[in-house]
């Protein structure tokens, strides 16, 4: 293949425009390590302090919410790639005529607003005493999560040769040991990225953790949305919160962006 | 092989979201034909449909639907259309394209609490936010964008969030396009346009149809980003459904209104989804 000059001016717009779609995050990482003063003066050049960063810790304890986030994100990834999988599987090798209807009213589950749920789940979570408590949490995110995660195993299994599985049943493997296998190697990677994907959408979840939380059970998100106002006069320890909240996440969204992206492309790049 | 095994594997995907649709459902439905205020709890009764006339004939009602497919349009417009423009310029080797894709991807990762503030304050604040600063530089007079344009504002943050979203799925679209056939009409003497046109766009059909579906299904009921920063106002002005009901119930403390709020919001859902089946239904074979 004979190799083409990238011309210059599509390198420097590129670059514009990353730096310009990420200025907002540059800002906030650099706005953490200000005073209040130098926050809201907006300089570029400033000596930095982590004043901000144990303020947050001081006042509302990040840590704690910080915990609560990474419980209930791995919780319902870990719930949901363990009920979802055995659907997606049944789904994508045993279809029937209404496999399709079934995916598609999973997905329309997912297209209710929340806040339609609200009050009977608010009601129920209430009855069984579970208001504030990172179980109902996790079960909740678990749930929410469950349409999606369905259709992205369902697409990764699909993926799978058909040759290969007829083979396998053919020697008479029953569908455990075809599971575990044969299907489980060749879709490790989709089953990744379901939960990377899983985990994200949790961590970020402000709804349901504002409104069944409070004190005990509240994660990051619903800790930020407390800084709206008046506390979001104050740039600097808004922004350390923020940087905190989103820091873990971005980072390893960057790690794991290439298998994020291959799983939620599955059959659509073909 | 049996019939059962593969019913029992759906079982609990089934069986629990069944209950997450259908018992929420159900009490929402009750709670609809009743009177049921948290600050009026002795009134009680049966109102029939006292409570949709009552949802449907407030002034708020007509703008947030209208605010609400607004909302959802134009952030698909915007995110689809930029995003294949970005996918197809970055996607040639170029110095420092790792760089570019990790920087682009981003604020995909960045929770809606946390978007919705900094775009309110360290950007759209008309006193001291950095746009307040460009417009000063070049001498114009600094936006109030949360009061003047509330849900242009909103849309301008859900585009930022979700365009890396629509990018890296289009990037990875573009990789499986055939090089041969590119260069073939290259040779041919088609033009970049006529390349994009009848290869690249019909390449990329169902990616864009994938992105549409997710965006749909998470943008339908945007809440967190309303609620963090124009709190629906000024007056309607960024009210959608998702937040009207929510105002209903939390606010008003009216649990029948807002139900009955909520189950008109589960019939906009489903007429979505019905576009939904249309535009997916033959990816999913």
């Amino acid at each position: 293949m004979k190799k083409v000059p990238f011309p210059l001016w599509r390198t420097v717009f590129s670059w514009g425009i990353a730096l310009f779609l990420f200025f907002p995050l540059f800002w906030v990482g650099i706005t953490a390590f200000k005073t209040e003063g130098q926050a809201i003066a907006g300089h570029l050049f400033f000596s930095p302090t982590l004043s901000s960063f144990a303020e947050v810790q001081e006042r509302s304890n990040y840590l704690l919410f910080a915990r609560n986030s990474l419980i209930t994100s791995l919780g319902s990834t870990i719930l949901g790639i363990l009920i979802a999988v055995p659907a997606a599987y049944s789904m994508a090798f045993f279809p029937t005529k209404k496999t399709r209807d079934i995916l598609l009213w999973m997905l329309s589950t997912k297209m209710m607003p929340a806040v339609g749920a609200l009050v009977p789940v608010y009601v129920m979570a209430q009855t069984v005493g579970m208001l504030d408590s990172l179980t109902a949490l996790v079960i909740v995110f678990t749930l929410s999560n469950l349409p999606i995660m369905v259709w992205m195993l369902f697409s990764a299994f699909k993926e799978v040769p058909k040759d290969i599985l007829e083979a396998v049943r053919l020697d008479g493997a029953t569908v455990w040991e075809e599971f575990q296998h044969v299907i489980l190697p060749l879709t490790m990677g989709g089953i990744a990225s379901t939960g990377l994907l899983c985990l994200v959408l949790s961590w970020n979840e402000a709804f349901w953790a504002l409104n069944l939380t409070s004190a005990n059970a509240g994660t990051l998100a619903s800790l930020i949305a407390s800084y709206s106002s008046p506390e979001g006069l104050f740039w600097a320890k808004l922004s350390a919160a923020s940087l905190m909240a989103i820091g873990p996440i971005i980072v390893f969204g960057w790690f794991s962006q290439k298998q994020l992206v291959q799983g939620l492309t599955f059959g659509a790049v073909k | 092989m049996s019939r059962f095994l593969p019913r029992a594997l759906m079982a609990p995907s089934i069986v629990t979201l069944f209950l997450w649709m259908i018992v929420p459902l159900v009490m929402t439905l009750y709670f609809s034909v009743i009177h049921y205020n948290l600050m009026q709890p002795d009134e009680t009764g049966f109102v029939g449909l006292e409570n949709f006339r009552y949802f449907m004939s407030d002034p708020d009602f007509w703008p947030s639907v209208m605010h609400t497919l607004q909302l959802l349009g134009s952030v698909v417009v915007i995110t689809v259309v930029l995003g294949v423009g970005l996918a197809v310029l970055v996607n040639e080797p170029f110095p420092g394209q790792g760089i570019v894709r990790v920087l682009l991807i981003s604020p995909f990762f960045v929770m809606p609490t946390v978007n919705a503030l900094l775009w309110k304050h360290m950007m759209m604040n008309p006193i001291y936010g950095v746009m307040a600063h460009v417009w000063q530089f070049f001498g114009l007079t600094p936006i109030d964008w949360m009061t003047d344009f509330p849900l242009l504002s909103v849309i301008i943050m859900l585009s930022w969030q979700w365009l890396p979203f629509a990018c890296l799925i289009f990037i990875t679209s573009l990789q499986s396009l055939d090089r041969e056939q590119m260069d073939a009409a290259g040779m041919d003497g088609a033009t970049g346009l006529d390349k994009f046109y009848y290869l690249v766009l019909p390449h990329m059909g169902r990616s864009i149809a994938v992105v549409v579906m997710i965006e749909m299904i998470f943008l339908l009921s945007v809440f967190a980003e309303i609620f963090t920063t124009t709190g629906g106002g000024p007056g309607n002005d960024s009210t959608n459904l998702a937040f009207l009901i929510f105002k209903q119930a939390l606010m008003n403390f009216d649990v029948g209104v807002a139900s009955s709020g909520a189950l008109f919001a589960v019939i906009l859902a489903n007429i979505a989804s019905v576009f939904l089946v249309k535009l997916v239904g033959k990816n999913l074979d």
